[in-house]
């Protein structure tokens, strides 16, 4: 187990490195000058050189990528061409509010479609068969920003229960930002939900119809136990890998919802950032979002065995 | 006698399945007024072929039938109790704890996500409440039974580690832990290769003997009941066509599909004759060894498994030469490199004269023209989106003929093989042996030199196989093309070959002619072989 957990490791070096040159490189075909971005047309020219040089743009690309590279190994991503800050720490606080979503939003997806999944599997074609395969379609094609703003129409607007804009950080009330945080959790558990159920449906089917399912109500297990003990964790782990994948994407921004629902989250920092020309937020955003993608398919991956015990042995 | 008065262990009364839902008017019922008995201790077979019911009535008999099927009428008993009127929670008492059962497939019918000791476990927890050492004794006891090699190692092992075979004897030990009165084993040993069947079987006897549990053994192979059963009933099409003993059906079988069964078992086919020695040399092998790519690693390659070590083997002009092995011998491996499939590691094959690895481009086109390859599963070697006449004209789509001609061979082929009203159907809309004879109309449309036949009727009931198998030598004869019959069944390389070639571990162990083979085999393997096939021993009794 462990070899298998250091491989997974080793093997998240290569990607890491290409996706760092990536980023690196896109940025800098952006055509046009930071310089002049940063002191606005019209600057001399003495000024603009300054400017080169404090951000090192004077140097040839590799010289660049080099130092750029040990300084985000340290942690150090520059600052804010706009508002100076440290970029990291921006990016983290930023981070932290996605998260929080996020991860509350994927688990209550997970929890909702497996069940859901599995039971409209059990009881194949029947009304509570149709019923979870119509919402889950019908929850597929609806757009999150527009679920999202029905939802405050709703709650927000009309009931009054929820507030609906601006935010309200955890570190001054929590009672408060966690109300902030309900609408946009609910719009990504449902928006999510949809995919992850129809996963769980379909594998829950066909290990159905498998022997050791057959064997085990001829043990005389009750349905019960012979769902959750051996349908369940041979069905889950395709969809767990669906869900990894999901949350690696998710985590890297949910812009729609953010900007819906005024969250001041990793997703709105990077368009607000992209819009404003900030190339080191940018920068900054892009390769956090694919670190985190890559830490969370490992992680996924470190789970698989839990389920499926072949994976290790391979 | 005596179990005839007594109440038997089992019973079936005037037993009736039926696909629920929308029973269309007049459409047969899956199974039709089934009755029968099975005394305590019995051990009873019921034989068919696919569609035959077999199956449901096994099912039934724990109330564990598939969606969409259902019991409507008659009684099933055990022990005079009426098995059909029980509540849900009786019936899982009665599940596993009084009627045990052992399903086909040994690579699907162990969850894959549980240690072998929980799955033990399991039952024993449900149906007798055990402290956790008792449930270890016991585990530990009965593996050791089914001669596990290592029961404490194997308590913590996953299904995947085990072969086919070894969990095969797992699930047996699974199901005789609890001590059920009757023992339902679905067909335990169709997917092993011949030697792990035997084994399989064996202790499925000794451990129900010594249990006193009656089994009920759910066969298409005569062979089988043959060995190992007292009594048989045949069901052909959900109807009960014939019961007795053993004996009795194979011997003096009354109804004619029996007969037409036992036939089978016979075989109607005689042996391939020989050829004689002045014939030219289709495919000559020598020295071939074939590996299969190691599993790399991080850093290095991997260290490639050799399967075949060292082969030759001569096929010449219209010979059928079988060969036999078990799974993993190499035989499969061996035959897709005679046709290019697989390179080889050393070694040499050459085909009329000319050696594979060296072929001119013209030379290989011609090569794939000449050289054929028959599957073993016909549901998946026909692609499902062409038609029949595509599927057996595309093997044409080379040869330098006009599309009229095409389509006149493409006919006269599918006439050939008893298809020609079949031309425009697609594969899904045939059955299992008219797929088969589609595989075999596309091997043999473009006059081939040699056809490589993988397991061509393994998949196939047996009045089937013998029908394809009729099929196969006739169009043989016709075109006299060389031909490779790869399989693991011994019964059917009596009547298709002359010459037999006998693979063990990668190695040949033994070659000759058939009689000769089969009467005096001189290596261990072989004899073994030969003793493990119980078709044989049945051929001899019914003949």
């Amino acid at each position: 187990m462990l070899s298998y957990i250091l491989k997974r490791l080793l093997l998240t070096l290569p990607t890491l490195s290409l996706v760092s040159l990536a980023v690196f490189l896109l940025i800098r075909l952006i055509p046009g000058d930071p310089a002049l971005v940063l002191l606005g047309e019209g600057a001399d020219a003495a000024a603009l050189a300054g400017v080169r040089a404090d951000l090192g743009l004077d140097h040839p690309l590799p010289v660049q990528f080099v130092s750029w590279l040990q300084h985000a190994l340290r942690g150090d991503l520059g600052r804010s061409i706009v508002s100076g800050e440290p970029v990291a720490g921006l990016i983290l606080q930023r981070f932290g509010l996605t998260a929080a979503v996020v991860l509350v939003a994927v688990t209550a997806a997970t929890v909702i479609a497996a069940s859901a999944g599995l039971i409209a599997a059990w009881r194949r074609n029947s009304a509570i068969d149709l019923a979870v395969v119509g919402a889950a379609t019908v929850v597929l094609a609806i757009p999150s920003f527009w679920l999202g703003m029905v939802l405050l129409l709703l709650f927000g607007l009309k009931l009054g229960w929820l507030p609906f804009v601006g935010y309200i950080p955890f570190s001054e009330s929590a009672m408060q930002a966690m109300l902030f945080l309900v609408m946009p959790v609910m719009t990504l558990t449902i928006t999510e939900s949809g995919v992850l159920t129809r996963m769980m449906r379909s594998s829950s089917i066909d290990v159905l119809q498998l022997d050791y399912v057959t064997h085990a109500r001829a043990k005389g297990l009750s349905e019960r136990v012979v769902l959750t003990r051996h349908v369940f964790p041979n069905a889950f782990a395709p969809t767990l890998t669906l869900v990894g994948l999901t949350l690696g994407h998710l985590l890297g921004g949910i812009a729609v919802i953010e900007t819906v629902f005024t969250l001041p989250g990793l997703g709105r920092l990077m368009v607000d950032s992209v819009l404003a020309r900030d190339y080191p937020v940018v920068q900054g955003c892009l390769l956090f979002t694919a670190v985190v993608y890559v830490v969370v398919n490992l992680l996924v991956d470190l789970c698989y065995p839990l389920f499926d015990p072949r994976v290790t042995a391979r | 006698m005596i179990a005839a008065l007594a109440t038997p262990l089992l019973r079936f009364a005037g037993v009736r399945i039926e696909a629920a839902g929308r029973a269309r008017a007049g459409s047969a019922p899956l199974l039709d007024d089934l009755s029968f008995d099975v005394a305590p201790g019995e051990f009873v077979a019921v034989v068919g072929e696919s569609g035959s019911g077999k199956t449901l009535a096994a099912r039934s008999i724990l109330n564990l039938l598939p969606d969409g099927v259902r019991r409507v009428a008659g009684r099933i008993e055990l022990e005079g109790r009426d098995l059909t009127q029980l509540s849900g929670p009786d019936m899982r008492k009665i599940r596993g704890a009084q009627i045990g059962m052992v399903f086909q497939e040994p690579m699907v019918s162990l969850n894959p996500a549980m240690t072998i000791g929980r799955q033990l476990a399991e039952g024993l927890q449900l149906h007798r409440q055990l402290s956790r050492g008792e449930i270890r004794r016991h585990s530990l006891a009965m593996l050791e039974r089914v001669r596990m090699n290592d029961p404490v190692r194997c308590l913590s092992a996953f299904p995947h580690e085990f072969s086919g075979g070894m969990r095969q004897r797992i699930m047996l030990a699974a199901v005789l832990l609890l001590k059920p009165k009757l023992l339902i084993a679905d067909e335990p040993t169709t997917a092993l290769d011949t030697l792990s069947q035997r084994e399989v079987l064996e202790l499925m006897v000794e451990l129900a003997h010594d249990e006193g549990a009656a089994v009920l053994l759910i066969t298409h192979d005569l062979g089988l009941v043959a060995r190992y059963t007292e009594r048989a009933i045949v069901l052909e099409k959900g109807r009960l066509m014939e019961s007795g003993t053993t004996r009795q059906i194979l011997t003096d079988p009354r109804n004619p599909y029996t007969q037409r069964l036992v036939a089978s078992l016979r075989g109607g086919i005689t042996a391939g004759t020989a050829v004689p020695a002045s014939e030219p040399i289709v495919v000559q092998v020598r020295n071939a060894c074939i590996e299969y790519p190691g599993r790399p690693g991080l850093w290095r390659a991997g260290t490639p498994t050799q399967v075949v070590h060292g082969v030759d083997l001569d096929v010449r002009s219209g010979e059928i030469v079988a060969i036999v092995g078990a799974s993993g011998s190499g035989k499969t491996t061996l035959g897709r490199a005679i046709l290019d499939l697989k390179p080889l590691a050393a070694g040499s094959i050459r085909f009329d004269g000319i050696e594979l690895a060296r072929m001119t481009p013209a030379q290989r086109k011609q090569f794939r023209r000449s050289a054929q390859l028959v599957f073993q599963d016909p549901y998946s070697s026909l692609n499902p989106r062409l038609r029949v006449r595509d599927i057996v004209a595309a093997t044409l789509r080379h040869a330098d003929i006009d599309a009229a001609e095409r389509a006149a061979r493409v006919d006269a082929v599918l006439d050939e093989v008893g298809l020609a009203s079949f031309g425009d159907r697609f594969p899904h809309q045939m059955s299992g042996g008219q797929r088969q004879r589609v595989a075999i109309a596309r091997a043999v449309v473009c006059r081939p030199r040699l056809v490589v036949a993988d397991e061509p009727v393994s998949a196939l009931d047996m009045t089937i196989q013998q029908q394809v198998l009729a099929l196969f030598r006739e169009l043989q004869g016709q075109y006299g093309f060389a031909c490779l019959f790869i399989t693991h069944d011994l019964a059917l390389v009596r009547q298709i070959a002359a010459r037999v070639v006998v693979m063990s571990g990668g190695v040949v162990v033994e070659e000759g002619p058939v009689p000769s083979v089969f009467n005096d085999p001189r290596h261990k393997y072989t004899r073994e072989l030969l003793a493990a096939t119980p078709a044989l021993e049945a051929a001899a009794l019914v003949s």
